[in-house]
């Protein structure tokens, strides 16, 4: 599964970066690689956006560049 | 060649990289909250212990990767040598995040202290971080701050020096990164160190932008609560200018007289003291009393919201539209920029990285009213809805104009982006990564202060440079005549028939042409070629606008064709010139200027078109 698939709330384990070139670059840059934990914070009108939650920071990405993040879903713990 | 000891300061976006540069250096320079603002190197100068040490700005980037032009800039200047130290500006409430920038600018150069910044964000979030233990994991020295109090920067200019002295180096450099996987290896570091040296993390995002975001980002609330802002700002803008506007232009009438004595005094004939008193001095007068009282309010207000981190939220919120159009997610941002100034959002479209979704930022840039055409919407958002609707109360009316004018221009951008990403600026949408850093409450003495200085000054000097000239220029075309009538009346006669066809008049064209220097000098050129007077109109006679308006031959419809040419029109000269210089091409902007202009001209063709059919 992806990350486009997790819904508000919810958290992955990323496994693998299916994008290459820059953007690959830039979400390796933001800390997503393998084994990290990523939360979905919040989820634009429309579903086409949203706001994930990394290493202590959050980021939007268009609902294209989540579906390239591979990931794990894992138990929700708060 | 070098002089002095060179100092550069590196680091992420959103670490408050700009705020420890402008406490260094003491330089008024902006600084806004939102990833990659900084795009240009900025330099600075500080003096301590005896030095006086140059301070290099790089542009805030979250790898030294070079994947763009940033990035590209920040690690040819850490790998050229020139740099005596590096000071890496690190976010103590990201820890992670920055050691693996730190880690990237340690493969370059040894010679690099850490200033571990934003230290009372993490205090009020309880986050404890153990100094000493960073500074033996890192091997250099590191040096807690808060650099927008101000604390801690005596200890990193001391800790700099120290580095430009060459105090050895007491703990080794880090292992370069696993080749094959550098990201993933330099992270895996970077946790470990942080682990060592978070002694308790409080899980979760910090309460207060949590639950803010709650609201603003939910589908329902956003757009409706950014609207609302919009408003309130607006008519805080309208409702406080009138007075001081007023003020102003007694005060500078009153001068006005005293100059003219003056003049007559030191024996000035009439054919230099006209031109001089009534063309410049009058033309001047008139921006500076309807431009600054706004200007004071309304940049101010901006940069508070802007400061606290709206504008991230803006795109967040903004991108479903932005994305159907074909355009790219930032261009919300530059979009926000042009609000202010149109130029500004022209340099500010660097931010985006694919040159094609650049190019549709710049071209629609010019289609929301910059600051300069506000007060033209204002004033005459006042008389159109004393047209339409008498019972209307005056700030409320215009309050509601100027904010139809910014929806309406909006939906123009995206509309205008999607014809030009559908023609000739077809292609892949490139990724968008939008970082939504945490609300920081702005202080308000210092925005007051950099906006006024930064955004206030600089336009109004701008205006004021440009409004004196235009304001002769404008006297003379009044008062030469040729044949019976001026100049300024013959012209206006020329594009009579263009301007009668699309509802509007010669006159009104005419002073949009002569406009072209800056947008706000548009209404009193207008008013001069009205009142055939031979120069501009007191503006403490606004009152009596809607009469000299209406002698003209005005009417409701007049009005809203003036004001929406003021919006979709060709970029003023400063904003043509940035889009040359941006684009390096005539070509895009002959284009830039084409399509407002055709965009604004068939509005008003259609409005006018309707009117007659409707038999108003």
């Amino acid at each position: 599964m992806t990350l486009a698939d997790l819904d508000r709330g919810q958290q992955g384990i990323v496994e693998a970066l299916a994008a290459e070139g820059v953007l690959r670059q830039r979400l390796l840059d933001l800390g997503l690689v393998p084994g990290t934990c990523v939360q979905v914070q919040f989820v634009g009108a429309g579903g086409r956006l949203a706001a994930y939650r990394v290493r202590g920071s959050v980021f939007a990405l268009r609902r294209a560049a989540a579906a390239q993040i591979l990931i794990r879903a894992e138990e929700e713990y708060r | 060649m070098k002089t002095g000891p060179l100092v550069a300061l590196a680091g992420n976006p959103n670490t408050g990289k700009s705020t420890v540069f402008n406490a260094l250096t003491g330089l008024k320079q902006h600084t806004g909250n939102w990833a990659g603002k900084t795009v240009e190197l900025k330099k600075g100068y500080f003096h301590h212990g005896g030095f006086s040490v140059e301070v290099v700005d790089l542009p805030g980037t979250y790898s030294l990767t070079p994947c763009s032009p940033e990035e590209e800039a920040a690690r040819a200047f850490l790998a050229s040598g020139v740099a005596d130290a590096v000071v890496i500006v690190a976010d103590a409430t990201c820890l992670e995040r920055s050691l693996h920038l730190a880690l990237q600018v340690l493969e370059l150069t040894p010679r690099a202290v850490l200033c571990l910044n934003l230290m009372d964000e993490a205090r009020r979030r309880n986050l404890r971080l153990d100094t000493q233990r960073l500074q033996e994991e890192l091997g250099i020295p590191v040096v807690p701050t808060a650099a927008a109090r101000g604390e801690g920067l005596e200890a990193l200019k001391e800790a700099v020096i120290g580095l430009i002295q060459g105090q050895p180096q007491a703990f080794p450099r880090p292992l370069p990164a696993d080749p094959d996987q550098p990201a993933a290896s330099r992270y895996r570091r970077a946790e470990e160190i942080a682990s060592k040296v978070i002694a308790d993390a409080p899980r979760g995002r910090p309460g207060f932008t949590g639950r803010l975001d709650e609201l603003i980002l939910s589908p329902a609330g956003g757009i409706p609560i950014m609207l609302a802002l919009l408003a309130g700002a607006l008519w805080i803008t309208i409702a406080g200018a009138g007075y001081p506007s007023r003020l102003l232009a007694a005060v500078l009438f009153r001068g006005e007289e005293y100059l003219s004595q003056l003049l007559n005094w030191l024996g000035f004939p009439p054919w230099l003291h006209d031109p001089l008193v009534l063309g410049m001095y009058r033309g001047l007068a008139w921006v500076v009393s309807v431009m600054l009282p706004p200007m004071a309010i309304f940049f101010p207000l901006f940069t508070l919201l802007e400061d606290f981190g709206l504008l991230p939220r803006l795109a967040f919120n903004l991108d479903r539209f932005f994305e159907r159009a074909g355009a790219h997610g930032k261009q919300a941002l530059t979009m926000a920029m042009g609000f202010g100034c149109n130029a500004a959002g022209v340099t500010a479209a660097r931010i985006i990285d694919s040159p094609r979704e650049r190019l549709v930022a710049i071209l629609t840039n010019n289609l929301v009213p910059c600051n300069g055409r506000f007060p033209v919407l204002i004033v005459m958002g006042a008389a159109a809805a004393s047209w339409a609707a008498p019972d209307l109360s005056g700030g409320l009316a215009s309050s509601l104009v100027v904010l139809s004018a910014i929806t309406i221009s909006v939906l123009a951008t995206l509309l205008v982006s999607r014809l030009l990403t559908a023609t000739v600026l077809r292609g892949e949408p490139s990724f968008f990564i939008l970082e939504l850093p945490p609300y920081r409450l702005p202080r308000a003495g210092a925005v007051l202060m950099r906006s006024f200085l930064d955004r206030t000054l600089r336009v109004l000097s701008r205006a004021v440079v440009v409004a004196a000239p235009c304001g002769l220029i404008t006297w003379l075309l009044a008062n030469i005549s040729l044949g019976d009538s001026s100049l300024l009346v013959r012209m206006a006669g020329w594009l009579d028939p263009l301007g009668r066809a699309v509802g509007l008049d010669g006159m009104i064209l005419l002073a949009f042409v002569l406009g072209l220097p800056a947008n706000e000098t548009v209404l009193p050129i207008l008013l001069m070629g009205y009142l055939g007077a031979g120069s501009m109109l007191q503006v403490d006679n606004l009152a009596s606008l809607q009469a000299i308006l209406a002698a003209n031959g005005w009417t409701w419809l007049t009005a809203l064709n003036f004001m929406v040419f003021a919006v979709f029109h060709w970029p003023c000269a400063t904003t043509l010139l940035t889009i040359n210089k941006e684009t390096g091409s005539a070509k895009w902007t002959l284009l830039a200027a084409v399509l407002p202009t055709a965009l604004g001209l068939t509005c008003c063709l259609c409005l006018a078109t309707a009117a007659r059919l409707l038999g108003r």
